[in-house]
């Protein structure tokens, strides 16, 4: 890929705050969604003609839906917690992209129409009119929010601009201002099951290629079973983890670690996907009805379990959500929690002893773990919170003898978005997904330098992707993502394994 | 005649303040959140949110996270107020005060200091630093600016000119029987008397909603526990149907 126009940023710390650059990023656009994509969402087809009253009535509606909007609409004090905590601003200086500067975007305009104070004396509170420039800065600035909540975490009252953000992107949608990167998405998986628009014969296919792939690695005839009636488990993993790299490697080790615990398990492909736009696009009806995809497979395939893959945003709607959008789920097994995340069931047959581990065969790498967002601050992994922490590190340190943490204010709940979350990672909004990267790119270069990190482990689908596009602009290979999962593929032993091609490793 | 117009004006401000922060707290109520957003690591228990939510009213936890400087003045500005606010309900309440309440009265003298101090800091910043310069409308200077005033005066009363406290008393807890006294007619109280008047009044249609709002955020106060119980609000459960 060309270079293009984007300058790297160069940050002398991950969390350097810059002085602010008034219009840095004004004017940048992801595409339009075309009406077909709008419409097979229920969403008009493009700007209606009395997008004005629509938008102010769909406002109003989601106050009156959404705690959280309201809420958040009223009791900012402007007290400057947030303005250094958003990776969009540490990296491009953009002031509407401080979370209370993207907030008040939209919160200027809930005065105007909706405040004593924004009705009368609009000059006072910051309250401004609905126009049809206004709604396109809400389009650009909404776009420029990966819905992370890092600044939730630091405001003084919890107010979470992703509320605001998913909101504002609601609100556009009602109007026609769709975005095409993810309502194009979303109706490939209300049509065929999965975002990448793989249809069940493809899908069957590359599973077969890859059961291939492993037995010619590991002489053990591993399966990835798919759509097989009466399996215990259902997996759920993101369509990537089908093609892309490094998410494939992931798919290899969730195979392995079921293959070798001796569960049964399938995936589905009328729930082939994992990832939940709807999430991204704010729309409480979409996201539930990508959903239900996954309640229907269940029961058709009669399983006892759910689990989900790598993937982090998914994981948020699959823990906090699923529950809510497709429960109860009363016909499956109660003594498993609903859903399972991979990571808890490896780490659980890990503690068990029933996985053969040769950590050894980790040791050309030095890893890192980034904690995705959706699953560090919007999530959780076993019984005590904070477990989405500490499960992926132990399951990393039970494959590597080489694991470093990055810094302290980088990591767990302080830590930084890839840059390309919350239905951002599309290449028309490249020059922001290199700049987003940039504090999260600072951290892992300083564990580089000072203990000489090699790789970063992920668990997001997200964030491999982002990571193998970005990470050459900061000078590593675009391989230097890895999942967690393909760490344990790699150092676990098959019954029945050949090891000697690995001896040379 | 001033005193009558005071009183007119304290009964006319309570009402709007009790009855505006009422109706906002209802509506904040009854509005439902429609999905589990607590922002994690949080409490899996009730109990656990009670204490989160303390720690944040009491210690402002995540705002000592963020910044340093903000919390400092921040945190200092509202402790000073409650003690201030302690020390003035021995001038409003009617009779003799508790003896906790003696007791704590004259720190408020002090905390006096303190809360002018904080809100000069905070103040600062609105000036000094660019970000927080560039999200300042005016009447996040104005609020600054009303509460300084009303802690300079009250500061004035107390160290410059003093005030006939003891009829003040008897003005303002007349009040709560509906018995109009006589204020003194000395400028630093009448002016210091407005402006906690206005303050009442712009107070359920302003920022200063945060401080009940604090308690009804969904990231701060759900509990961490989707996937034992199904969360569901009404509106989305007629989706089901």
């Amino acid at each position: 890929m060309a270079d293009g126009d984007t300058q790297v940023p160069k940050l002398a710390y991950p969390t350097a705050t810059p002085c602010i650059k008034p219009g840095a990023m004004e004017g940048l656009q992801p595409f339009l969604a075309s009406p077909e994509h709008n419409k097979a969402l229920g969403f008009p087809g493009e700007l209606v003609p009395d997008w004005k009253e629509r938008a102010l009535a769909k406002m109003e509606e989601l106050a009156g839906k959404n705690r959280a909007f309201q809420v958040y609409l009223d009791i900012c004090v402007k007290c400057g917690a947030c303005t250094d905590k958003c990776h969009y601003f540490l990296g491009t200086a953009d002031p509407k992209n401080m979370p209370v500067a993207r907030q008040d975007l939209l919160r200027s305009v809930y005065r105007r129409y909706f405040t004593f104070a924004g009705k009368y004396f609009p000059w006072l509170v910051g309250a401004r009119d609905l126009t049809e420039d206004v709604l396109m800065e809400w389009y650009s600035y909404y776009h420029q929010c990966s819905e992370c909540r890092r600044c939730s975490v630091f405001c003084p009252y919890g107010i979470d601009t992703a509320e605001i953000t998913m909101a504002a992107r609601d609100i556009l949608d009602a109007v026609g201002i769709g975005m095409k990167y993810s309502n194009e998405i979303i109706g490939k998986v209300h049509t065929v099951g999965n975002n990448l628009g793989l249809n069940p014969k493809a899908l069957r296919a590359t599973l077969e290629d890859l059961e291939e792939d492993i037995e010619d690695d590991t002489g053990v005839s591993v399966r990835i079973p798919i759509d097989e009636k009466g399996a215990d488990i259902l997996l759920v993993t993101p369509s990537a983890d089908f093609f892309a790299e490094p998410h494939i490697d992931g798919l290899i080790g969730y195979a392995k670690v079921f293959h070798q615990t001796g569960v049964s398990w399938t995936l589905s492909s009328y729930a082939s996907e994992a990832a939940n736009f709807g999430l991204f696009i704010g729309n409480y009806e979409n996201m539930r009805l990508v959903s239900q995809r996954i309640r229907k497979a269940a029961l058709d395939l009669g399983v006892k379990r759910i689990i989900f893959g790598e993937c982090g945003h998914a994981w948020r709607v699959a823990y906090s959500f699923l529950n809510t959008l497709a429960g109860p789920w009363d016909f499956l097994d109660p003594n498993y929690p609903v859903p399972q995340h991979i990571l808890e069931f490896t780490w659980n047959e890990i503690q068990q002893g029933n996985l053969t581990l040769d950590k050894t065969r980790n040791d050309h790498m030095t890893v890192t773990f980034h904690d995705s967002c959706n699953v560090a601050r919007g999530s959780r992994m076993g019984d005590m919170p904070g477990g989405q922490f500490e499960i992926p590190r132990n399951v990393i340190k039970a494959v590597c003898n080489n694991f470093v943490d990055m810094e302290q204010d980088t990591i767990h709940e302080s830590t930084l978005c890839c840059g390309g979350g919350g239905g951002l990672l599309t290449d028309d909004l490249m020059d922001l997904r290199i700049k987003g990267a940039a504090p999260r790119m600072t951290a892992l270069q300083q564990s580089t330098e000072q203990h000489g990190v090699t790789h970063m482990a992920a668990i997001c689908a997200i964030c491999k992707t982002q990571f193998s596009k970005v990470m050459p602009k900061y000078g590593y290979d675009m391989d230097s993502i890895v999942s967690v999962h393909q760490l344990v593929s790699n150092a676990i032993i098959l019954d029945g394994q050949k090891t000697e091609d690995d001896a040379a490793e | 005649m001033l005193s009558t117009i005071y009183a007119l004006l304290f009964y006319m401000a309570t009402a709007l303040l009790v009855v505006g922060v009422a109706a906002k707290i209802r509506k904040y109520a009854v509005t439902p959140a429609p999905l589990k957003i607590p922002t994690t690591p949080a409490p899996t228990t009730q109990s656990g949110v009670v204490l989160r939510m303390a720690r944040e009213v009491i210690f402002f936890e995540s705002l000592f996270k963020s910044n340093k400087w903000i919390w400092l003045f921040g945190w200092t500005f509202h402790m000073a107020l409650w003690l201030v606010i302690i020390r003035h309900l021995r001038y409003t309440i009617p009779g003799n005060t508790p003896w906790l309440l003696d007791f704590l009265q004259p720190f408020g003298k002090y905390a006096g200091f303190a809360m002018v101090l904080g809100l000069l800091g905070l103040w600062a910043r609105r000036f000094l630093v660019d970000r927080v310069r560039y999200i300042s409308n005016p009447s996040d200077h104005l609020i600054l600016a009303l509460i300084v005033a009303i802690g300079l005066s009250g500061l004035m009363m107390k160290f410059v000119a003093h005030t006939d406290v003891v009829a003040v008393k008897v003005f303002m807890s007349g009040l709560w029987t509906f018995r109009i006294g006589t204020l003194p007619s000395d400028l630093v109280i009448l002016v210091h008397l407005a402006l906690v008047i206005t303050l009442m009044i712009i107070f359920p249609i302003s920022k200063l909603l945060h401080a009940p709002g604090l308690f009804f955020s969904p990231s701060r106060n759900q509990v961490d526990n989707p996937r034992e119980q199904r969360h569901i609000a009404p509106w989305a459960a007629e989706l089901e149907k």
